[in-house]
């Protein structure tokens, strides 16, 4: 293998490939072989680095210095200054907001230095396209170690003492889902990844299956192997070009290597990874209806029990788990339960991708232990809210997750505590929303969200989440009445109670906080017919 | 297009690729949609019949999810994402912008077929919101300012595409 004394890496997210990275890949290419320098520099194309909103980002390495909103044009200069002569190009290096000093090195960062990498300890880093990289930061390594010198039992046990929990949303301890798939009678049994991430404001499956796909494949096969399964799919959106892209190559490289296919090492343990993609149904991402889906049908959930454990995909014992959780298990088999339970809080222990999107500054994607506190996120590495405006609510855990106020943002983030105090740490997704926002709008536009993709299966979410939404315009429209509010409270307690899947259960909790925190501003609509935020037109007029 | 000829020797191709699988019918409608650009019907009969699944059945896989279509679209067709995360950096204001620089609303497709504007939900790039995806192009941080340069470049393309086909 090359060496070479510097590399520069250039991100390829999806988020940064909309501005053309791959013109800035070409124009650092040609201004290296220009000066000479092709054969001591090497421009590699990674995942994503998270920094989102300012790409596209450019890491130079060994020193890891952090360029940000880079252009094709500023290539020459960052050849010329940085590789040739050693200086820093001070006028593209990452400033962090009221840090009056440009922070030189990526590790320096705010919004870096907090962060534990565990899930993204290979996004931003390695070509992703690139098997050999993988396996040189340890890849593979896990799977090794359980198929050669671990009973499929010690696997289990593992993974259950790491107490790791289902990153998906619903938190459910992963080691006891695969004991019971490994126990339920039943074959075939599978493994299904469920990479159908559909809730707005969360984009870290996909940017963890572009940056390291490798990583979740390693995962599944472990699964596999603890549980007694030949067979994995990933269910993927349809939407995610790249994702499906990276993760078809990781899955064809893995088999032209040995580490995906049959006798793996040398063992007599077959795994194989076929992907499925989604059709544009958000519902899918409930783990029976994902089900449903890949079997051909409409995406609607089953009735449960029988849990997905004994009566899983073509009815056979099935272990589902997201992606961010099969990409925890690697680590975890290689490196110890112990190790794993160091990080986070004891009952929730390990790290969390968190998205950060809406009014912040540093809009991307952070992997944090768990228990840090949304004041944190925000304002130490997210840098705050921009255009000096000041915070009035978050969302935590997508659009079926609860808003909070100002007066919680000292709330730690894990499972257990967040669904203590209303909401759901969920996907990991956080939108921030400042003071020129209105609370009924806002409401609304999550109302939309689920009148769209409720399946239509059973009556509370079908009906319940239209009245929602009709009562909401007519509160924004000023013509609500008084009973509204008492109105969607009656529903919301209906509709926690009765549908058939998390969607419809999940539907009103977003309204109901923002109804819980901010009630006044609903009654300015209903009783002032005004909208304090100035927002909604028909209510001002 | 309206126009689009459907060849059905390449609608049974398709079929014939993936009806020995274990649940066939999304990948061979996924294909068909990404070959067609719709499911008419056709081809929705076509594939109920080789696939022996009920042509009820077909409809309402076909109209269930928002990746097929059962009408045919313009040549560009212009996602737009209105979701919490887009809503607040400003989506409406692009899809004010876009319904008023081609004269049609949302979920409409120009006279001269040549763009459609419809509703997706989230296409997990929130971290760059507001977006809008063009035949799987994406274009995010938007302001309406930006779209009259965004459409002038598919109006110049698209002879060129015409001619390609």
């Amino acid at each position: 293998m090359k060496i070479y004394r510097s590399h520069i890496l250039v991100c390829h997210g999806t988020n940064c490939a909309m501005k053309a990275p791959q013109a800035i890949v070409q124009a650092l290419a040609k201004a290296l072989a220009d000066n000479r320098l092709d054969n001591e520099a090497k421009v590699v194309e990674t995942g994503c680095f998270g920094l989102c909103e300012q790409g596209p980002t450019v890491v130079v390495f060994p020193e890891g210095t952090l360029y940000t909103r880079v252009k094709p044009e500023d290539a020459a200069e960052i050849v010329t200054e940085h590789i040739l002569k050693g200086r820093v190009v001070e006028r593209l290096v990452y400033r962090a907001p009221e840090q009056p000093k440009a922070v030189q090195t990526y590790a320096e960062s705010p919004y870096f230095a907090r962060q534990v990498r565990v899930v993204l300890r290979n996004c931003g880093v390695i070509d992703p396209e690139s098997i050999d990289e993988y396996i040189a930061r340890g890849g593979y390594r896990g799977l090794g170690k359980a198929v050669t010198s671990m009973t499929p039992a010690k696997v289990i046990e593992e993974i259950g003492n790491s107490k790791l929990r289902g990153r998906g949303g619903a938190g459910f301890p992963a080691g006891l889902k695969w004991r019971f798939a490994s126990r339920a009678q039943g074959s075939p049994k599978y493994v299904v990844c469920n990479a159908d991430e559909g809730e707005p404001g969360t984009f870290k499956d996909r940017l963890i299956l572009e940056g390291d796909p490798h990583g979740l494949l390693e995962g599944m096969a472990i699964c596999g192997y603890a549980i007694g399964a030949t067979k994995g799919y990933v269910y993927i959106r349809g939407e995610y070009k790249l994702s499906i892209e990276r993760l078809q190559k990781a899955i064809d490289d893995a088999k032209a290597t040995g580490l995906l296919g049959d006798g793996i090492f040398g063992t007599s343990f077959n795994f194989d990874v076929e992907i499925r993609l989604g059709a544009g149904a958000y519902v899918c991402g409930e783990e029976t209806a994902l089900f449903e889906s890949l079997e051909g049908g409409r995406g609607e959930p089953r009735i449960k029990p029988p849990y997905p454990t004994d009566f899983g995909l073509f009815g056979k014992p099935t272990v589902i788990n997201n992606v961010e959780t099969l990409a925890n298990v690697a680590p975890i088999i290689d490196n110890g339960a112990d190790w794993f339970k160091s990080m986070g809080t004891a009952n929730t222990p390990g790290t969390k991708v968190f998205t950060l999107c809406g009014n912040i500054v540093n809009g991307g994607l952070i992997e944090v232990p768990m228990g840090i506190t949304l004041r944190e996120i925000i304002y130490e590495m997210g840098g705050g809210i921009p255009d000096g405006r000041r915070f009035k609510m978050a969302q935590t855990g997508g659009t079926s997750g609860g808003c909070l106020p100002e007066g919680m943002l000292d709330v730690p983030m894990d499972y257990d505590t967040l669904a203590a105090a209303g909401t759901a740490l969920g996907s990991g997704a956080l939108l921030i929303i400042d003071d020129s926002h209105c609370i009924v709008d806002v409401a609304r536009s999550f109302a939309r969200f689920f009148v769209h993709e409720s399946c239509g299966k059973c009556i509370p979410c079908r009906e319940g989440t239209r009245q929602i939404l009709r009562t909401l315009d007519r509160i924004a429209e000023g013509k609500g009445v008084p009973a509204d509010l008492q109105n969607l409270e009656v529903l919301a307690r209906v509709m926690y109670k009765t549908p058939l899947c998390p969607l419809g259960q999940t539907a009103p909790l977003p309204v109901m906080t923002t109804l819980k925190y901010f009630r006044n501003e609903y009654e300015a609509h209903i009783k002032n017919k005004a909208c304090p935020a100035g927002v909604c037109a028909a209510a001002v007029d | 297009m309206a126009d689009v000829k459907v060849d059905i020797r390449k609608v049974d191709e398709i079929i014939d690729k993936y009806k020995d699988k274990p649940g066939p019918l999304m990948p061979v409608l996924q294909e068909l949609e990404r070959e067609f650009r719709y499911l008419g019907p056709d081809v929705l009969m076509r594939v109920a019949r080789r696939l022996d699944i009920p042509p009820s059945k077909v409809y309402g896989i076909a109209s269930f999810y928002t990746l097929f279509s059962l009408e045919p679209k313009g040549r560009y067709v212009i996602s737009i994402c209105q979701d919490a995360p887009c809503h607040v950096l400003g989506a409406q204001a692009v899809i004010k912008e876009l319904e008023k620089q081609l004269g049609i609303g949302m979920g409409q497709t120009t006279p001269d077929r040549l763009f459609t504007l419809e509703h997706t939900s989230c296409l997990g790039v929130c971290g760059v919101g507001p977006v809008i995806e063009i035949n799987g192009e994406v274009f995010g941080n938007l302001t309406p300012t930006q779209i009259p340069a965004i459409l002038a470049k598919y109006r110049e393309k698209a002879p060129a595409e015409e001619v390609a086909r």
